[in-house]
């Protein structure tokens, strides 16, 4: 139960007083509260559980994190070229 | 999808598997916190790949294995009555009481409801104003800023028909119960990513301490849970003991703001039954009382309930880590997920429904092939 998902905040509105918004996650858009995540931006990913964003996704820490283990485990050129 | 397939990378996964295997050099018993991560453990074949010296010890970190029978008893009668619609997470449905589950509630007449978000329970509440909507509100702290949400919302909205049934349980008050239990062998802990998420994890370091067990607040993906063992392996072999983050892309230390401000003014501690456990000290939430207008099991008397457990099902040595499913001479003959005997062979986050799903037989493993490629849900 405590399983979340990550996906891309594409659009934010409020609704009964609260911050809402629609997230695509990885194709499926699915509506969600933001009200946890308030200063959350169009194109930021949160993880979603139970329709509730309970966190922003650290971009940095992300990049940083995949960044040191590929340094250590895998050689440059078998990485390819990163996404656009 | 972006922030998944990343973190299933089987040449990073590998080339850490192989730094657990070097840096390895005594036994060490570790526990996985969190159902969900036991699942992921068990669904990448994850559990097979590591050192054979190091022993994971799968933990109570699944709300609906751990809902006490006593509570699902009393929601399987206020489902039953005529006035009430009953809504819930779809897990519990299929959790049995002491003579049947919320599922045959409803095959016998009763409204029973499954909603993805508790907000769906207060709109059923809006568009049902002649009806009692009673909401079942379990889960760990992950769950509890939804939870809150909704009763938050129904007194702001003036829903006065629409109620909680509360079985709100947090982390750190089962961890002492676990390390300071007799006979503990868990010397390590991944604490629960998406948990710290919303609680950070400045809880921990005390209790690191206390016991002199270090932990990683560790994500749910293959390169996450290797992380956060290689993490906890190398503090054990170091003899450091701190909290490492190794979900720092979900996790800060101070966690969510916004929503522990919410439960701080919507819920308070109390202590609470676990299943198979029994009472943990402070280790629930309840409504506040400014709430308690809110709260099912004050809005309706149910009379006293006679609850009796399985008497073959051993959930509770298994939600304690003392033994795993296969031990139990029910697992996959007279227990299954169709006809569970109890709630640990019903939750997504069970370890036995995770073991029948996954790891069988020796058959059935290398049919099911358990890689990354088509491990997935």
């Amino acid at each position: 139960m405590c399983l979340g998902i990550p996906g891309k905040v594409i659009e934010t509105y409020e609704q009964d007083g609260l911050l809402m918004g629609k997230v695509d996650f990885g194709g499926a858009v699915r509506e969600s509260c933001l009200v946890y995540t308030p200063d959350i931006q169009l194109g930021e990913y949160v993880i979603v559980h139970v329709g509730f964003a309970i966190s922003k996704l650290s971009e940095k820490e992300a990049q940083e994190t995949l960044e040191a283990l590929r340094a250590v485990y895998i050689l440059e050129d078998e990485i390819g070229p990163e996404e656009a | 999808m972006k922030h998944v397939s990343d973190y299933r990378d089987a040449e990073l996964v590998k080339g850490l598997l192989q730094e657990l295997h070097e840096t390895m050099t005594k036994p060490w018993v570790v526990m996985e916190i969190c159902g969900g991560q036991t699942h992921a453990f068990v669904r990448h074949g994850i559990d097979q790949l590591l050192p054979e010296q190091l022993t994971l010890v799968h933990g109570p970190g699944c709300p609906v294995c751990v809902t006490p029978l006593e509570l699902i008893d009393k929601a399987i009668a206020i489902a039953s009555r005529r006035e009430v619609i009953f809504t819930s997470y779809g897990d519990m449905l299929r959790v049995p009481g002491t003579a049947r589950d919320l599922f045959s509630v409803r095959a016998e007449g009763g409204d029973v409801r499954v909603v993805y978000s508790p907000l769906d329970a207060v709109q059923i509440a809006r568009d049902n104003p002649d009806r009692e909507v009673v909401f079942f509100a379990i889960g760990f702290e992950t769950t509890a800023p939804a939870n809150a949400m909704s009763v938050v919302q129904a007194k702001a909205l003036g829903v006065d028909n629409f109620s909680l049934l509360v079985s709100q349980v947090r982390v750190p008050p089962a961890m002492h119960a676990i390390l300071g239990s007799e006979g503990n062998r868990v010397q390590g802990f991944l604490a629960a990513g998406h948990v710290c998420s919303v609680m950070g994890y400045w809880e921990y370091p005390p209790i690191a301490e206390q016991y002199g067990v270090p932990m990683s607040v560790t994500g749910f993906e293959p390169l996450d849970l290797v992380q956060g063992l290689l993490d906890v392996v190398w503090m054990l072999e170091q003899g450091e003991i701190a909290v490492r983050n190794a979900y720092a892309r979900a996790v800060t230390f101070e966690g969510n703001k916004p929503a522990q401000k919410l439960l701080a003014d919507t819920y308070e501690t109390c202590d609470r039954a676990w299943r198979g456990i029994g009472v943990i000290p402070e280790s629930g939430w309840r409504l506040k009382p400014d709430y308690a207008a809110f709260d099912a099991e004050k809005r309706f008397d149910v009379g006293a309930i006679q609850s009796r457990e399985s008497e073959i099902c051993i959930a509770g040595e298994i939600l304690q880590g003392k033994k795993v499913p296969t031990q139990c001479p029910a697992f996959g003959t007279t227990c299954t997920p169709e006809h569970p005997l109890g709630a640990t062979m019903v939750s997504s986050e069970g370890a036995c429904a995770a073991y029948y799903r996954y790891r069988r037989s020796p058959a059935s493993l290398s049919r099911s092939g358990m890689t990354h490629e088509n491990g997935r849900d």
